[in-house]
């Protein structure tokens, strides 16, 4: 195992929690074309999205299919920038640099994504590929480096060095994507379903890679998944995305422990598996109907039309997110009471709920 | 489905240790006498190029009708090679052996019009992605009309009376109407009870569900599921559930099978397999699995390497280059044997009674 030269250790200059990242009213928008290329409407993929990473903080992300996952993060490296909004990184606010600026600003948040085959050039060789964002960036005596860098990430540079990404599994093309992400010592880096392709031995193999890394690099993450156990496993923090827009941000135990958000509830009612303690099976509780759509967002509250909880005035009076714990925020008029049943507290008037 | 949503969602600090509804999943089905597909040693190889992959290597089991069977496995276990074995969906290039009898028939050696027979008649398959198994010019209603008429002489009016009918049972909203829709106007789980609903038009008695709620988000897997088991219970239909979840298998499966580099490396009741982990291959992706009960930055136990090349197999165990518990002796057998009632694996080393359970 390799570690990194004096002098080029990231942690340089940041302390740990202290803001790396700060992203304000992050909003997104796409226009789609119906049939003949006339406007059918627009896809409200991030509305007033506001969240901070620390320095040597991993913050999760989870939400279904369509939620605004990736677009948050394209939208925090400016792939394409928020429509509004603002993303400050070690001080500097991306939305406002031009290009070059923000070239050299993005030497410090690197992204790796799902699949690792289709984000690696199929005719370059390992070290080329790893070799490439070292070039990219002027640095000199690249050799060395990317051998240290293949070290890193538990590739033989002897062995895998000359390889191509079809000569190799899908676990070790996601480990060349990691190097090349570490390759200019990033502050962030953000992982949009990085493991998600991989199985599950293969996965666990790259986690604890991630893991290592972190520690040994003081790296801050934003891992983006759309399963909950993942994201528990490697977060401080986790955020909870519904329709563009953040439903519950909070320490990632207590968060898990007692959701506040009745989203945050049905997802995690939703995972089958065993009960950890009496070994018996248990049957996950489905939300009834379907996911609105990001076309057309129900007034108010957007998880209203799902909610087991909605009322009247969710449906007139969108919610904002308000501390209700310490670093536990929740974006719902009627949040869960921590220790009590979910149902339990519910409003009990019947005629009061909204019908969806 | 609604009043499921709606019900008090139990022991909310749960969560983390447990359980939603800690119930049974339901009464397991009452073993009858006469299994409806009895699958024995099932083997198949792919020649070509010079080279041979051995996919399946010896899958045996059976299944009764209103029951479910979870086949778990990594890629390339062979878990969905073997499903397709049985449906006679394999390229030119397999070669089958083995049997496979479902209610009486071989199924293993079929004509491609024997086989055609049986498919979506007797046994129907719903894949893993809805969006290329549904053909996108096609109104969904008309799709399902299709089904119905290829396994039924009714008229075109009583077939698309009947697909609304199909659409209605899927829970499909507003069947009328969606029946005129296009795939790209419905969500992912919607085009997968469309799915359903086309697998559902032979009135199969046995239903291969081939990763079917992989790419659904964890609540539609949730509905999907539902559906499922509704479906079972009101049609006593027989399901294999093949997945690389064990998550999934605890939760919906009666039996699960477990298959590694084409072998059947453990077979159990779902309930003694997750009490009593006997092949150290399945406590390692149990273990592997991140898991709500575990720390934030947790380092997950890990098995190193790869699977196995399957055109180079080597013989005996092949999950021993990874294992822990490994010996000479593992170069040799081990055969698939029934050690405790019901519960069989193939290992020199069986893992012992883990002294705290742990959930998946």
């Amino acid at each position: 195992m390799t570690t990194l030269e004096k002098g080029t250790a990231p942690v340089d200059g940041r302390r740990p929690g202290e803001e790396l990242l700060s992203a304000r009213d992050l909003v997104q928008e796409f226009p789609v074309r119906a049939a003949g290329g006339v406007r059918g409407g627009t896809v409200h993929a991030l509305s007033g999205v506001s969240f901070d990473i620390r320095a040597g903080e991993t913050l999760g992300v989870v939400g279904e299919t369509g939620s605004g996952k990736s677009t948050l993060a394209r939208s925090v490296i400016q792939a394409p920038p928020p429509r509004s909004g603002s993303v400050v990184f070690e001080g500097t606010d991306l939305t406002r640099l031009r290009r070059r600026a923000l070239v050299r600003a993005r030497r410090e948040m690197q992204m790796v994504y799902q699949d690792p085959y289709g984000s690696l050039n199929p005719r370059w060789r390992v070290s080329e590929l790893v070799e490439e964002p070292l070039r990219g960036y002027g640095v000199r005596d690249r050799g060395p480096r990317v051998a240290e860098l293949l070290d890193m990430v538990g590739l033989d540079p002897s062995v895998y060095g000359r390889r191509r990404p079809h000569e190799m599994s899908g676990g070790q093309c996601q480990r060349v994507a990691i190097a090349r992400a570490i390759a200019l010592n990033p502050a962030l880096v953000i992982c949009d379903e990085a493991v998600s392709s991989l199985d599950v031995l293969i996965q666990s193999q790259v986690l604890n890679l991630f893991e290592r890394l972190r520690r040994e690099l003081g790296l801050s993450y934003l891992f983006i998944s759309h399963d909950l156990a993942l994201v528990k496993q490697v977060s401080d923090r986790v955020a909870v995305m519904h329709l563009g827009q953040l439903a519950e941000v909070g320490p990632a135990e207590a968060l898990y422990r007692g959701p506040r958000h009745p989203y945050t509830a049905a997802l995690l009612d939703s995972i089958p598996g065993l009960d950890a303690r009496t070994g018996r099976p248990r049957r996950p509780a489905p939300l009834a109907g379907e996911p609105p759509s990001p076309l057309d967002p129900p007034s108010g509250c957007r998880f209203r039309t799902r909610c087991p909880r909605a009322r009247e005035r969710c449906a007139v009076e969108e919610p904002v997110l308000v501390e209700r714990a310490p670093d536990h925020r929740v974006a719902c008029h009627f949040p869960i009471e921590p220790g009590t049943p979910t149902g339990a507290d519910a409003p009990a008037d019947a005629a009061e709920r909204t019908t969806p | 489905m609604s009043e499921l949503a709606s019900e008090p969602v139990a022991q909310r600090e749960d969560v983390l240790g447990t359980a939603t509804a800690d119930a049974p999943v339901r009464g397991p089905a009452p073993d009858p006498a006469e299994p409806l597909l009895v699958v024995d040693d099932l083997r198949v190889r792919f020649v070509g190029r010079g080279r041979t992959v051995h996919a399946v290597n010896g899958l045996s089991y059976s299944l009764a009708p209103g029951r479910t069977l979870a086949i778990i496995g990594e890629s390339g276990s062979g878990k969905s090679v073997a499903a397709r074995a049985l449906m006679g969906l394999l390229p030119s290039t397999a070669r089958v052996s083995g049997s496979a009898r479902f209610d009486g028939t071989e199924l293993v050696g079929l004509s491609e019009r024997e086989a055609r027979r049986h498919r979506g008649a007797d046994i129907a398959m719903v894949f893993q992605d809805p969006a290329r198994s549904l053909n996108p010019t096609m109104r969904i209603g008309v799709q399902i009309a299709e089904a119905v008429r290829a396994h039924s002489d009714l008229d075109k009016a009583a077939a698309h009376r009947r697909a609304v009918e199909l659409l209605a049972m899927v829970h499909l909203p507003a069947p009328q109407r969606r029946f005129h829709e296009y795939p790209h106007q419905l969500s992912g789980g919607m085009r997968q009870r469309v799915m359903i609903a086309i697998a559902l038009a032979g009135e199969p008695r046995l239903l291969v569900a081939d990763e079917a709620t992989t790419a659904l988000d964890v609540t539609t897997q949730a509905q999907i599921m539902e559906l499922l088991l509704e479906l079972q219970q009101r049609l006593g239909t027989a399901i294999v559930l093949i997945s690389h979840d064990l998550g999934l298998a605890a939760s919906y499966a009666d039996d699960v099978v477990v298959m590694y580099a084409g072998q059947v490396v453990e077979r159990a009741r779902t309930a003694d397999l997750f009490a009593h982990v006997r092949m150290p291959y399945t406590g390692a992706l149990l273990g592997a699995i991140p898991r709500l009960e575990r720390e934030p930055h947790s380092l997950l136990p890990v098995v190193p390497g790869q699977p196995p090349d399957l055109s180079a197999l080597p013989g005996g165990c092949p999950f021993r280059p990874r294992c822990s518990s490994a010996t000479d002796e593992c170069a040799e057998g081990p055969p698939l044997r029934e050690h405790e009632p019901g519960h069989w694996w193939a290992c020199w080393h069986p893992l012992p009674d883990a002294p705290v359970k742990e959930g998946v």
